[in-house]
């Protein structure tokens, strides 16, 4: 029996030892940050100067939870650094409860401002208001909340819908006869799908002489589910000339199944393949024109939080809470190896 | 399987099919197809087409359900084993699979994500995850084994974390194998029609009972399953046992991860494999196994898996509204898993006594 135990006790120490190693290699990856740190530089205001560090809380979702949070992540800590005049402390979560506990932190550290993506919408009218009292300026990015707006400053988001929008006027903008759509949502009631979604399927609404949605259903942001569901397309026989998938992992798995079933896809071929989110290597297949259209998804916020800083630093107003960021949408036949550089995540 | 022996010898050979568990899945396997064949008789079909390769591959709704099902059942084959053994199931192996395949990866492209050439050979790689997942496999064996953690909560630490090692083990990156045969084990091996996922399972299956054949694992499994401190007396080492069925687990997993990770050659730590854990415990309960441990019926969870796929498959054929899909999932599941229940399985045996013996007594008279 010992013998065993000790065997036990052994493999569980062995594996707590390889998480550890794990984590301490994760320290080297600061290659991919240098780009973004540059595109913050340029943006940078007057915070560097007054000698002060400015305290600000960052409460953040899991950075591992997909390559946008990655690069979300990743721009912010390049950009709140002590180089540029930030004392920032991070924390993450999924959780709303997690994350409230955190903000509740920050505000006992007294903080200078609180930038905040919350997991969830609702449940933050309490802490929001004890930062109001306390004097924490409360700066929301990337995802809003259900609270009055007098308890935050500024609230930085995409609109999902205009990205949607973007994407559907790009595709009636190539002049098809007849649009035969496969459309592969998100997560059902996410923002992005809801956002996404609904330009598309109001344009099909519109003109139904024209455009037809031959199948529509969720694979979950999965390229797996995204493949089977085109593969079911192609089984059942049935013709279509276009891919609207609303992340780029879910086009990838499309296109996989397209390859299986011999059908050209790209620019000047049979089928249109869209995508969204931006990501480096989809770009990639813009610019090889396996791919059509890829929809950004702006993951870079921190020169916008920074300049509504900047203002707040200054006593200036903010014209107006909400602030959307620009995005883009990439078209293969004009994107260039710089805009693969620079916007790629 | 093993549990045959435990009918009379002299039962008729209809009689021993119906009170074999495999009768469960089997007839939810033809109630799927008879309804497909009264909904669409075409969805049978299956033709021989080339691909974009220009290589002959057969296609079809049926190749869709053996070649998106395996992975499914590869799994089943590991988890009808933990099922059986500890009477818990294993819930970490989709978090496993994200850690097999990342490990993986990260052999084949080494620090740089987006490297042209591949910097070890794919079978290293392939050795590589399988140790690693089968250590993974064997430190939540070693919870449930040594420290009698409940098997669902042992594995829960690794569900939670496994994702976020996954991810750590490629520094965040989302590596791209660029290698055209890395792409094989989940696509097509060029001159082969049938889809490669379903020859590994094939293969997985046929080493899995061998090892049952000529092994007394699926005995001793079972007697441990059953009673522990009976088997201990017998002298068998539960504990041991225990552990072994975990890696065991974890080999499944890396040849899952492996078709899985090739199919796209790349990955996403959060969503790939995702909820896989709960279709493999649905197919181990399918398959009729009582997930509190003790007898298993390995050819009944694998049909189970691929019950789960050709539902799927059906689901997405018959265009169902996609927030809807859950529900629909529901509903059936539900149905077979009340099917299968012993409850059910009583009162269906007392009514069909009563049949048989309505009929001995009809043909004396």
């Amino acid at each position: 029996m010992k013998a065993k135990k000790f065997l036990a006790i052994f493999t569980s120490t062995a594996l707590c030892a390889a998480m550890l190693a794990a984590c301490g290699s994760s320290d080297s990856s600061s290659k991919a940050a240098d780009s973004t740190a540059e595109n913050v530089s340029t943006a940078e205001g007057g915070a560097g100067g007054s000698g002060e560090l400015i305290k600000v809380g960052i409460i953040n979702n899991d950075p591992n939870e997909s390559g946008y949070r990655t690069a979300n992540d990743k721009d912010l800590k390049a950009a709140f650094s002590k180089e540029n005049g930030f004392d920032a402390q991070f924390s993450y979560s999924l959780k709303n409860d997690e994350q409230i506990a955190a903000a509740q932190k920050y505000i006992q550290d007294e903080v200078d401002y609180l930038l905040l993506s919350a997991a969830d919408t609702a449940g933050w009218d309490g802490v929001l208001k004890e930062a109001q009292t306390a004097g924490v300026k409360v700066i929301l990015f990337d995802r809003t909340i259900d609270a009055d707006e007098s308890l935050y400053e500024a609230s930085i988001v995409s609109d999902m819908a205009k990205e949607g929008q973007t994407a559907v006027d790009w595709l009636k903008g190539q002049g098809l006869d007849s649009y035969k759509v496969i459309h592969i949502q998100g997560v059902m009631g996410s923002a992005a799908q809801k956002g996404r979604s609904g330009a598309l399927t109001d344009a099909a609404a519109a003109d139904s002489s024209k455009w037809e949605i031959v199948a529509e259903q969720t694979a979950e942001w999965n390229a797996e589910k995204a493949q089977q569901i085109v593969q079911s397309v192609i089984d059942q026989g049935k013709d279509f000339n276009v891919i609207y998938a609303e992340n780029d992992d879910m086009a990838k798995g499309a296109v996989a199944a397209l390859d299986k079933a011999n059908i050209e896809h790209g620019v000047g071929k049979k089928v249109i393949v869209m995508g969204f989110d931006c990501n480096k290597w989809a770009l990639e297949e813009l610019l090889n024109k396996n791919w059509n259209y890829d929809g950004q998804c702006n993951p870079f916020q921190s020169q916008y939080i920074k300049e509504v800083i900047d203002k707040l630093q200054k006593g200036e107003k903010l014209e107006k809470k909400t602030i959307i960021m620009d995005e883009k949408g990439f078209d293969a036949s004009t994107i260039t190896q710089e805009d693969v550089d620079k916007y790629g995540i | 399987m093993p549990n045959k022996k435990v009918l009379p010898p002299n039962a008729s050979a209809l009689a021993r099919i119906t009170r074999h568990q495999i009768i469960i899945p089997l007839a939810a396997l033809l109630l799927l197809a008879v309804f497909n064949l009264i909904n669409d008789p075409s969805f049978f079909s299956i033709s021989l087409k080339p691909n974009s390769n220009g290589d002959q591959i057969l296609s079809g709704n049926i190749i869709s359900i053996i070649d998106n099902g395996s992975e499914l059942a590869i799994l089943a084959l590991g988890m009808t084993l933990v099922t059986a053994a500890s009477g818990g199931q294993d819930i970490s192996v989709g978090a496993a699979i994200a850690i097999s395949g990342s490990v993986m990866l990260r052999v084949l492209c080494g620090a740089d994500a987006r490297a042209e050439t591949l910097q070890a050979p794919i079978i290293v790689a392939f050795l590589v995850a399988c140790l690693v997942s089968m250590a993974f496999g064997a430190f939540n064996g070693a919870l449930v084994a040594f420290f009698k953690i409940q098997p669902m909560v042992a594995t829960l630490i690794l569900f939670t974390a496994g994702r976020n090692i996954a991810s750590w083990i490629n520094n965040s990156q989302l590596p791209i194998v660029k290698e055209e045969s890395f792409s094989y084990f989940g696509n097509y091996i060029p001159g082969i029609p049938i889809p490669t996922p379903f020859i590994i399972a094939i293969v997985c299956f046929i080493i899995m009972f061998l090892v049952l054949k000529f092994t007394n694992l699926g005995l001793y499994v079972q007697s441990v399953g059953i009673n522990e401190k009976t088997s201990r007396l017998n002298g068998l080492n539960p504990e041991l046992i225990k552990l072994m069925t975990y890696v065991i687990l974890g080999l499944c997993v890396a040849v899952a991860a492996l078709i899985k990770v090739s199919r796209i050659s790349t990955i996403n730590y959060s969503v790939v494999a995702k909820d896989i854990e709960m279709d493999a415990i649905l197919a181990v309960a399918l398959g009729g196994n009582a997930l509190s441990g003790g007898k298993f019926s390995m050819a009944a969870s694998v049909i189970g898996a691929y019950v789960i796929q050709f539902l799927t498959t059906t689901l997405y054929a018959l265009e169902v509204n996609a927030a809807a899909l859950p529900a629909y999932k529901a509903v059936v599941v539900i149905l077979l898993v009340v099917m299968s229940s012993p409850a059910v399985k009583e009162k269906l045996a007392v009514v069909g006594k009563k049949f048989r013996k309505n009929g001995a007594a009809a043909e004396k008279a």
